[in-house]
């Protein structure tokens, strides 16, 4: 394939995590193709994608704004809202559904008074579900700040969940 | 040459493993690491250090054994002693015990179902091999078959192999690989791919999470040898976002592949050049779709479009691709090294080889296992599996996930391949097994798999956007027991339709778990309806409702 040269755009800020952005950007020869590269980089730096974020991939990558919103929004794992300062994951893959995750997810829901996709009013905790972590053979599974718990209780997910928002 | 290089490397990490007498192998897959698998490994290492046996023993981190309920899961060898559910604490003991009898409460026997009637050639390498060193697997003969294609057989030949061991593709449809191979090969073009389907979206299903965990250097091995057999320059792996730990293997065993010369500029001295680069999935189902998949990689969204023309012709950017599961990848390096012969030996008439299963669900042994094709449904769940916790009854088996369907227990002694399961309605699918006891509900079952599907479809075509939906409103309205018999045959309509008119696989096969059930199980579907009672007792239903229709 040719590959232009291009030349980065200022960044929107003296944040250092836009440089993060910018490297995924420059391996990537600012090609159009990177689109989702490069949005998984920002999700990872920044946690989530905003406004400003989309428009300045979009306009680095020569890609109109509509295609890279098209893309943000498609794809389940990008995320517009900003994230708690910790999140649990709840599966509900089959083996999990099976295993009593709905009753988990519901036992978390009332604990903390939100809805699975939501984040508790003082940003603490993210409550999300996915549809399937792959580990079915611990079933049922949930991830907690990056750590996944087999075998889990509804009892020991709530207290998991409780013990954060008491920090 | 590279061959010598091999050999010689091969030679050194096995002397180095020789110089211990016994080595402890720790289980550091995903299930594992989540029961602090890493916590384990570094206590045995400082218990070796504290007992003075540091020099008589070593630790290795190794992929996945297949047994996951029991993680921690660690093996003690040459005395081939497996123990599981293993805590940091108990790693003295362990450690201790080395030089005389096995730790009795840790220990699992070896010599049962779960490992005899299993037959391991896509495992092979897995909860063996240190997946993070590549010297490990060049140890066990890898990068041989690759080495092999490219100075002893011409790309034509090679295809010949793939095509007489009658492998075919284990994403689902199974599709014959050589034949694809052949056509991929024989398309024009300046420029060829070849991609390797990791996404894993079915719920319940985590073989290609596992592989890609365990022995990361098989994938690359086996799309290599495609690429030299297609006349590839450049592959792509597109993994789940949501599997890291298989990313993070991937990419280091790319790295290492091309720092030893198997991977990228003149491979082996020859004049063949292929590279492999990761691309991440951002939770999109429907990617699994191979036309979706590439529009992915294109950085687009993940909307199929309508074949033909299909990707071996007009692929990735244009060009001829050709697309395989990780699994099929991975039996490639297997038939160079074995022969076509050999391998065609396994299996039945139509379905060569084996097949890896995550069985999970209401079984004794959950994990991952790999059996030959035409065993038994039964010899899978009460042998492999151990049976059903507390005896429970059997009600199903749940296979291919939103694509399959559910089979009951009249067909347990069906012998398993691609189109026995097509004739029950249900579909090999990547290899997701869930077994299900009489707790649970058939429509909500079904209902579930709907909603999966509505969630998950993209939108571009009508009958799939619009017909889940419907689909999965009847279905929720059956579950609470609000639906007349209208309710029931506007469903088997809706879903004969959909079937019919989907653009995608996503579509045509959505309707497969409510045709399933409603084949086996009507009678269910007929209790929420006209008696509006659910036998599992898993739906609620709305009684008060019932009396004002």
């Amino acid at each position: 394939m040719l590959k232009t040269k291009s030349k980065s755009l200022p960044l929107p800020s003296d944040d250092r995590r836009w440089q993060l952005v910018n490297a995924t950007m420059r391996r990537h020869g600012y090609e159009a193709d990177a689109l989702i590269e490069v949005l998984h980089s920002v999700q990872s730096a920044f946690g989530y994608l905003d406004r400003d974020a989309i428009q300045f991939v979009a306009r680095s990558l020569r890609v109109p704004l509509s295609r890279a919103y098209g893309v943000a929004t498609f794809y389940e794992h990008f995320t517009m809202k900003p994230k708690g300062a910790h999140t649990c994951v709840v599966c509900m893959g089959t083996a999990c559904y099976i295993k009593g995750t709905p009753a988990i997810l519901n036992g978390i829901e009332t604990s903390l008074s939100i809805h699975e996709g939501e984040t508790t009013a003082d940003s603490k905790v993210s409550l999300l579900s996915a549809r399937c972590l792959g580990a079915c053979g611990m079933a049922p599974a949930a991830v907690f700040d990056g750590e996944m718990v087999g075998k889990l209780s509804t009892e020991d997910a709530v207290a998991r969940v409780e013990r954060w928002t008491t920090e | 040459m590279i061959s010598e290089e091999l050999q010689r490397i091969g030679s050194t990490t096995q002397d180095e493993e020789d110089r211990f007498e016994h080595q402890i192998l720790v289980c550091k897959g995903t299930a594992c690491i989540s029961a602090h698998s890493e916590q384990v490994e570094d206590a045995l290492k400082a218990e070796l250090e504290h007992q003075g046996l540091h020099t008589q023993c070593r630790v290795k981190g190794v992929g996945c054994p297949g047994l996951c309920a029991a993680a921690t899961l660690i093996t003690v060898q040459p005395e081939g002693r497996l123990y599981k559910e293993v805590q940091p604490e108990d790693a003295a003991e362990i450690v201790a015990s080395i030089k005389s009898k096995a730790v009795q409460r840790l220990s699992i026997p070896t010599n049962v179902p779960f490992f005899q009637r299993q037959r391991k050639l896509v495992l092979e390498n897995s909860g063996v091999v240190d997946p993070e060193e590549i010297n490990d697997y060049v140890a066990r003969g890898g990068y041989n078959s690759l080495i092999s294609a490219l100075t002893e057989m011409s790309p034509a030949e090679v295809i010949t192999e793939i095509t007489k061991s009658g492998l075919r593709g284990r994403g689902g449809a199974g599709y014959l690989t050589g034949l694809k191979w052949s056509t991929v090969s024989k398309a024009g073009g300046a420029h060829k791919y070849v991609i390797c389907n990791a996404d894993e979206g079915d719920p319940g299903a985590f073989m290609d999470r596992s592989v890609m965990e365990s022995d990361p250097h098989r994938i690359i091995e086996g799309m290599t040898i495609a690429a030299f057999a297609v006349g590839a320059d450049q592959g792509y792996i597109y993994v789940r976002a949501e599997y890291p730990l298989a990313v993070k293997r991937l990419q280091a065993a790319i790295r290492q592949a091309g720092k030893l010369g198997v991977l990228g500029n003149s491979i082996a001295g020859t004049t063949f050049s292929f590279n492999i680069e990761v691309r991440l999935g951002a939770g999109a189902f429907v990617c699994g779709e191979e036309t979706a998949l590439m529009a992915s990689i294109e950085g687009k969204r993940g909307t199929p479009r309508p074949r033909p023309p299909y990707p071996a012709e007009h692929g990735l950017w244009g060009y001829p691709t050709l697309l395989n599961n990780v699994e099929t990848f991975a039996n490639i390096p297997v038939i160079i090294r074995e022969g076509s012969e050999a391998f065609a030996q396994i299996g039945t008439e139509k379905s060569k080889g084996t097949k890896v299963f995550a069985l999970t669900g209401c079984v004794n042994n959950s994990g991952l296992i790999e059996v030959p094709m035409g065993i038994t449904l039964r010899e899978i769940i009460y042998d492999i599996g151990g049976g059903i916790p507390n005896d429970r009854p059997f009600k199903a088996l749940q296979t291919g996930g939103p694509s399959g369907g559910c089979i009951p227990k009249e067909y347990l002694d069906t012998p398993i391949d691609y189109e026995s399961l097509m004739q029950l309605g249900s579909i090999m699918g990547s290899g997701g097994m869930i077994v299900m006891d009489d707790t649970s509900c058939m429509v909500d079952v079904a209902k579930y798999f709907m909603k999966f599907s509505m969630l998950e479809s993209c939108g571009k075509c009508i009958p799939c956007r619009v017909g889940t939906t419907q689909m999965h409103n009847l279905l929720d309205k059956i579950s609470q027991g609000r639906a007349t018999l209208d309710d029931l045959a506007l469903l088997e309509e809706l879903c004969e339709m959909v079937k019919r008119t989907s653009l995608c696989g996503l579509g045509q096969s959505a309707p497969n778990p409510v045709l399933s059930t409603l084949r086996f199980f009507r009678d269910e579907y007929l209790m929420h309806v006209v008696e509006k009672v659910c036998p599992a007792g898993v739906c609620k239903i709305h009684h008060e409702e019932v009396t004002h229709s």
